[in-house]
């Protein structure tokens, strides 16, 4: 790993620069500079800056670091699954320059004195930069409000209960009319546990062949469409971390039309897998949401290149051979996706359902808006967290060779084309690939 | 046909119906009906597992299906033993694939498995060195129990292919349910299943089944009934409000079953629930073969370690 001396400039020459806001693709050159982007043009592609540093990327993409919205850190408590450090580590591999963690740790994020400690934490090892995301209920129990200012003022950028749902509708009225006052976007993830039952995968025919108990759709439509109800009633910001299956695109487009202050996010295992890819009971693929049907999958995709589906999500969750190596019903559910969101989504690219330039805004531009980080642009002043990616090397995951501590991943042994090569966070280059 | 002696079976492990093919079917009831004689003589005893170790591990309590492969083994001079892992002691940390490991260390031939969980099996096949046998996983299979209920279809009415074959109860949580429709469906039977919307599977209408929830409409000119068991913690409200209930619209009594054909016959898997899902008539009367499942049972266990021992070293 290169660190270059930050006073000095950064000059990327030869690029294919992607804007994703814009959707603006150009050969051009990115001149970094204490931290920010300091020129973006066209002649930067080939011309020579004085004193400064080049680098050159040999026709590669220079686009923004991605912004990941959902990752699940074990850091503090459950170290031996991720720590800070490791977790950037996969980032910056995988060209994530933001990470904001889930709340969902031992102690729970939702105390400000605990998002401070993450802060702290995340500034003294973190490769990228880490924003958590505090909890929005107490431990995550779904019951009482969290200090939602003070944990903004502390420096969360959302509220949610991460991978648990707020079953009580009164409770999830109180939290987001409290959290409107702030402007604090509320994420949460909407599960009915109860018509989740025992079921481990997605409810339909190939539940039924392996004999698991199912989810059905329902069981995330009906939260949603509760939820919808409560941000009518509130007007709250409201963004769905993860939606899996068809019934949930019907509910975002009627309140995104009607108005609402709606948002949604996808994990790039949703938009890539399907539950046929559980194959023989490969526990990698326990998701939850489940992986749905090939149907729900592309119209997810759909979905995303047409903007209902705002944000594409990692759903980092590290769980070690304790919580795997088990059948499929005991085992936990969640997929380490860091180190391979990026190159994943190509998959995507390559078969014409999505354009490049939205697929990385999905990735960086959306989920930065969304968090209220001004990161994610690919402009004069921005800071320079930036991703020089080559959208046709080939490579193989390894699952030995993946920085996570962890190595559940749903790709383990796939064939990948596109590779991050370098990634700066704030003008340093934070890693190099070759 | 080839002689069962020729026969060979071309997997490692039996884990379950789907994915043999119908030649491979019938070749393990070929073999299965050489083995019934072996059981009905004074000398219940064969060589063909002499010198081989057999565990039986049972993660789920249960009697017959335990000491039916248990006779199987032993009739074939294999040396038996029964291992019973109660939930208790798994909960005490020692994982499903740890005792997998242990267990191969002792190096046995062949290991029988039943667990409460669907997959469990396949898991544990992967992690050791000898052939598994699924003695049922969770709701996913139960493959000789499957064969068992065939070969005495077949042994009574000369033949599967193009025989009604109703299936009622509750489909969702049986891992009978499954292997039966796969191997009957292979053998050329038409299959029906029958239950309450709540005991139905999803996805289930995709298995080439007719799908009913009246049961008298299900029954006409069945050729055979196999009643499920409905398990005691599913029957108060859970899934079907009471056992009156349930009895009145689902249970197997004599009025219902003259709706299926004359010479139709009666099937269960065992252990009867007598009075919630059969009537105790119908379990005991000309029609039902339910006793002669169990030595079935015996058999089919028997040919099926005997066609696993034929491709192991040295055998």
């Amino acid at each position: 790993m290169t660190m270059t001396n930050e006073t000095r400039p950064l000059h990327l020459a030869n690029a294919r620069l992607i804007e994703p806001v814009t959707g603006l693709v150009s050969p051009g050159g990115v001149l970094v500079e204490a931290g920010r982007i300091r020129d973006i043009a066209p002649e930067l592609a080939s011309a020579r800056v004085e004193g400064a540093e080049r680098l050159d990327c040999a026709g590669a993409i220079v686009a923004p670091g991605l912004v990941d919205l959902r990752a699940f850190i074990g850091e503090p408590g459950e170290e031996f699954r991720e720590t800070l450090r490791s977790a950037s580590e996969a980032a910056v591999a995988g060209g994530v320059t933001t990470l904001i963690a889930q709340p969902n740790t031992s102690p729970v994020i939702d105390d400000p004195a605990v998002v401070d400690f993450v802060l702290r934490r995340a500034r003294d090892t973190s490769l990228v930069h880490i924003r958590p995301a505090a909890a929005l209920t107490k431990g995550c129990r779904g019951q009482e409000m969290t200090e939602i200012g003070l944990l903004k003022a502390a420096g969360a950028v959302a509220v949610t209960d991460g991978d648990r749902p707020v079953v009580n509708a009164q409770v999830m009225r109180r939290c987001l009319a409290y959290a409107r006052m702030f402007d604090m976007p509320v994420i949460h993830h909407p599960e009915d546990p109860h018509l989740v039952g025992e079921g481990v995968m997605n409810e339909g025919e190939f539940a039924t062949r392996l004999g698991l108990p199912g989810i059905p759709a329902a069981a995330e439509a009906i939260m949603l469409e509760r939820d919808m109800r409560l941000v009518h009633l509130t007007g709250a910001r409201y963004h769905a971390a993860l939606v899996s299956c068809r019934e949930s695109l019907d509910i975002l487009r009627r309140a995104k039309q009607a108005g609402l202050p709606v948002t949604a996010g996808v994990s790039i295992n949703h938009l890539t897998l399907n539950e046929l890819d559980i194959g023989e009971y490969r526990t990698f693929l326990k998701l939850s949401p489940p992986l749905r049907g090939e149907e729900d999958r592309l119209a997810l995709v759909e979905a995303v290149a047409e903007g209902l589906i705002d944000v594409i999500v990692s759903d980092h969750n590290p769980q070690d051979v304790e919580t795997k190596r088990l059948t499929f019903a005991e085992c936990a559910p969640g997929a380490i996706g860091l180190e391979t969101m990026l190159a994943a989504g190509m998959r995507l690219v390559e078969a014409g359902l999505i354009s490049l330039p939205r697929l990385i805004e999905a990735m960086s531009a959306a989920p930065a808006r969304l968090a209220g980080l001004d990161t994610g642009r690919l402009a004069r002043g921005a800071p320079a967290d930036l991703i020089v990616f080559d959208p046709e090397e080939p490579w193989l995951v390894d699952p030995a060779r993946l920085r996570s501590l962890c190595k559940n991943t749903p790709f383990d042994g796939a064939r990948m084309s596109g590779r991050v090569t370098a990634t700066l966070v704030a003008g340093r280059i934070v890693h190099q690939y070759r | 046909m080839s002689a069962p002696s020729d026969f060979v079976f071309p997997h490692r492990h039996l884990l379950g119906i789907e994915g043999l093919s119908r030649p491979v079917i019938e070749g393990l009831l070929a073999l299965a009906e050489e083995e019934i004689a072996i059981s009905r003589q004074v000398e219940k005893k064969k060589s063909s597992l002499r010198g081989r170790t057999q565990i039986n591990l049972f993660f789920e309590a249960s009697t017959r299906t335990q000491s039916s492969f248990e006779l199987a083994g032993k009739r074939l001079g294999a040396d038996v033993m029964n291992m019973s892992v109660s939930n208790s002691s798994v909960k005490k940390g020692e994982t499903l694939i740890d005792t997998a490991m242990t267990l191969n260390a002792m190096r046995p031939d062949i290991i029988i498995v039943r667990h409460h969980h669907a997959g469990a099996v396949n898991l544990l096949a992967r992690k050791v060195d000898c052939s598994v046998v699924n003695a049922g996983d969770g709701a996913h299979e139960h493959p000789t129990q499957a064969l068992l209920d065939a070969l005495t279809i077949r042994r009574n009415k000369g033949r599967i292919e193009g025989l009604l074959v109703v299936i009622c109860g509750d489909i969702a949580h049986s891992r009978v349910a499954r292997s039966n429709l796969i191997c009957l469906q292979a053998l050329g039977a038409r299959v029906r299943v029958c239950g309450p919307p709540t005991l139905l599977p999803a996805g289930i209408d995709r298995y080439g089944v007719e799908v009913f929830t009246d049961m008298r409409a299900a029954l006409k000119d069945a050729d055979i009934v196999m009643m499920l068991r409905l398990q005691r913690e599913r029957m108060n409200g859970a899934f079907v409000p009471s056992v009156p209930e349930y009895f009145h619209f689902y249970g197997l009594d004599r009025e219902k079953l003259a709706i299926a054909r004359p010479d139709a016959l009666v099937m269960h898997p065992g252990p009867m629930n007598r009075g919630v899902e059969i009537a105790s008539d119908v379990a005991d009367g000309a029609q039902s073969l339910i006793r002669e499942q169990v030595e079935m049972g015996v058999a089919v266990r028997m040919a099926v370690l005997e066609a696993l021992a034929r491709r192991m070293p040295n055998g």
